[in-house]
């Protein structure tokens, strides 16, 4: 994998110039790199990791199966596009196993999203089922741990 | 009770190691930051630990025997074979000690007879001086040149051969100056000791860390050598496995028996749960080698290159995980410049003299920290250096 998608994927806030000194080539070529892949689309963006179960004003995440009847002409897609529009609608992944979609939907209580699933999601032409799976609580999210601290103390004593 | 007229007088002799007295400075504070540990920050790989947890699970609580299970030294010399092109009987030619560590005392110990000289390239890993002496040998210290990016040089050694002189010890990749020896250094290094018939132990515990695409060489794989060499390795650095402490040597089938044989009476054998887990490192821990190298990469060309920046000047270690900036600039001596920096800027690193008299003006700075960690050190380090200036220029 290119060294520098993996450097950044992992944090974005080293500078140009820290970067360059790591994989040992020039600023510039690297900030032209960085230019190139966000006009490529190949960098959509640049998030924050946030633990929200730490903040009050929480949200719920929940993780739906779908199962659609593909479209003839567009097969998945033209779905993927409809559940994509929701803003409830944080992912989409087309799965193979015994269910075509995965979705992750957000809602600020467990009543919005079961109301999101019964009005919208369950109503569009061409779904066939529904399964509904509450997040309860993030242990390890995007590779970060979200649990506890255990990764950050220090343990290591001078031996000599 | 007049306890030190019972105690030998050597072991009496012999100073703590000076990298502790900053570690006690430090764990008396708060907020610090250290970058004075020698052990990798990565734990184990978890297939490695699984292993060692399984053969726990199934029981296997015994002795293993005391050269080391059958299936850890097959694997051990095929890693040799393998990796650095020397060929050691798995039966007859390698034992598994406790740490790299036992290997070097049972080698000082089997090899040193009183009186004898051994030769000691400075600065280097702390342990040299004081087995040497314990075994009955007199320590002859080479200082390594940071111009000559800290190597060993030929006209140096013979320079410190006297009629006394039995073994060299070669500590390559470096602990503390990151420097490596390349196959023509090892080359002029190899005509010395057999023009003077001299043994070589070779610690090659770093071996799996040199960067720059430059593979480790082992000096047994150059002509002649083979039959004077004792190779020490282990797993702590490549597989990050300090704790479980494991180590071996590989050598003459005359010296590994004999080194075996005090072994045998004075450690028995090595932990059977960190052989377990060990066999599982060599079959199938190349991938983590090979990911932990390329992060400890990075941190050194960071480090480096801010060193560098800061006006420290550093030249580029090759091995290991550590650097050794040249600290002459700021006027200060090893020890105060890191007494200062850990007082006024809450920083932990390692004077270069705990390491050898020659590592004076040097600092040890270890880069086995994540990223983050060592951004922050490195920051509060620029800041002092500023400081230092102009304090001196005022």
């Amino acid at each position: 994998m290119d060294k520098l998608l993996q450097l950044l994927s992992k944090n974005s806030q080293f500078t140009t110039g820290e970067i360059a000194a790591m994989l040992g080539e020039p600023e510039d070529y690297i900030k032209a790199q960085i230019k190139e892949y966000e006009n490529q689309g190949v960098i959509k963006g640049y998030q924050a990791v946030i633990n929200w179960e730490d903040i009050e004003d929480s949200y719920v995440e929940a993780l739906i199966e779908l199962k659609v009847t593909p479209k003839k002409e567009t097969g998945f897609d033209e779905m993927a596009k409809r559940c994509m529009a929701f803003e409830e609608v944080e992912a989409v992944y087309l799965m193979a196993g015994v269910y075509d979609f995965a979705l992750i939907v957000r809602g600020e209580t467990m009543q919005d999203i079961a109301m999101f699933i019964a009005k919208k999601l369950s109503t569009i032409d061409g779904v066939i089922s529904t399964g509904t799976h509450f997040i309860m609580r993030r242990y390890k999210d995007r590779g970060m741990n979200l649990f506890c601290d255990d990764n950050q103390a220090d343990e290591r004593s001078l031996i000599l | 009770m007049e306890y030190s007229s019972y105690m030998n007088s050597s072991i009496q002799s012999i100073s703590p190691s000076g990298i502790r007295k900053f570690f006690d400075i430090a764990n008396e504070m708060k907020d610090v930051i250290s970058l004075s540990i020698g052990e990798p920050d990565f734990q184990t790989p978890w297939h490695i630990r699984d292993e060692g947890i399984h053969s726990l699970e199934k029981g296997k609580t015994w002795y293993s025997p005391n050269r080391g299970f059958a299936d850890l030294l097959q694997e051990i010399s095929n890693y040799y074979q393998r990796r650095f092109d020397v060929t050691y009987s798995p039966v007859t030619q390698t034992l598994v000690t406790v740490g790299g560590s036992e290997a070097i005392d049972l080698a000082f110990r089997v090899l040193i007879e009183k009186g004898d000289e051994v030769i000691i390239p400075q600065p280097s890993f702390v342990c040299y001086v004081p087995l040497t002496v314990m075994a009955g040998g007199i320590p002859v210290v080479i200082n390594t040149k940071n111009e000559d990016n800290f190597r060993l040089k030929a006209d140096d050694l013979r320079a410190a051969i006297t009629d006394k002189t039995k073994i060299l010890v070669l500590p390559f990749p470096n602990n503390p100056t990151g420097a490596i020896m390349e196959r023509h250094d090892l080359e002029e290094i190899a005509a010395v000791c057999r023009e003077h018939d001299l043994l070589v132990l070779s610690d090659e515990i770093y071996s799996e860390l040199t960067y720059g695409n430059r593979d480790h060489v082992s000096i047994a794989s150059i002509e002649g050598m083979y039959e004077r060499t004792i190779v020490i390795n282990g797993f702590s650095k490549s597989y990050a496995m300090t704790g479980w402490r494991l180590g071996y040597a590989l050598g003459p089938e005359e010296i590994i028996a004999q080194m075996t044989k005090l072994h045998q009476y004075g450690i028995m054998s090595a932990p059977t749960t960190a052989q377990y887990a060990a066999i599982e490192a060599l079959k199938n821990g190349d991938k983590d080698v090979k990911h932990m190298r390329s992060e400890y990469d990075m941190r050194r060309r960071l480090v480096v290159d801010s060193f560098n920046d800061m006006g420290l000047s550093c030249f580029e270690p090759l091995g290991a995980f550590y650097v050794f900036p040249c600290i002459k600039s700021t006027g200060l001596s090893s020890d105060e410049f890191c007494t200062r920096l850990i007082m006024e800027k809450h920083v932990a690193v390692v004077p270069g003299t705990a390491f050898g008299e020659c590592g004076d003006g040097f600092v040890r700075v270890s880069y086995s920290y994540s990223l983050k960690h060592l951004k922050i050190a490195l920051q509060r380090i620029r800041e002092f250096v500023e400081e230092l200036k102009d304090e001196n220029n005022r």
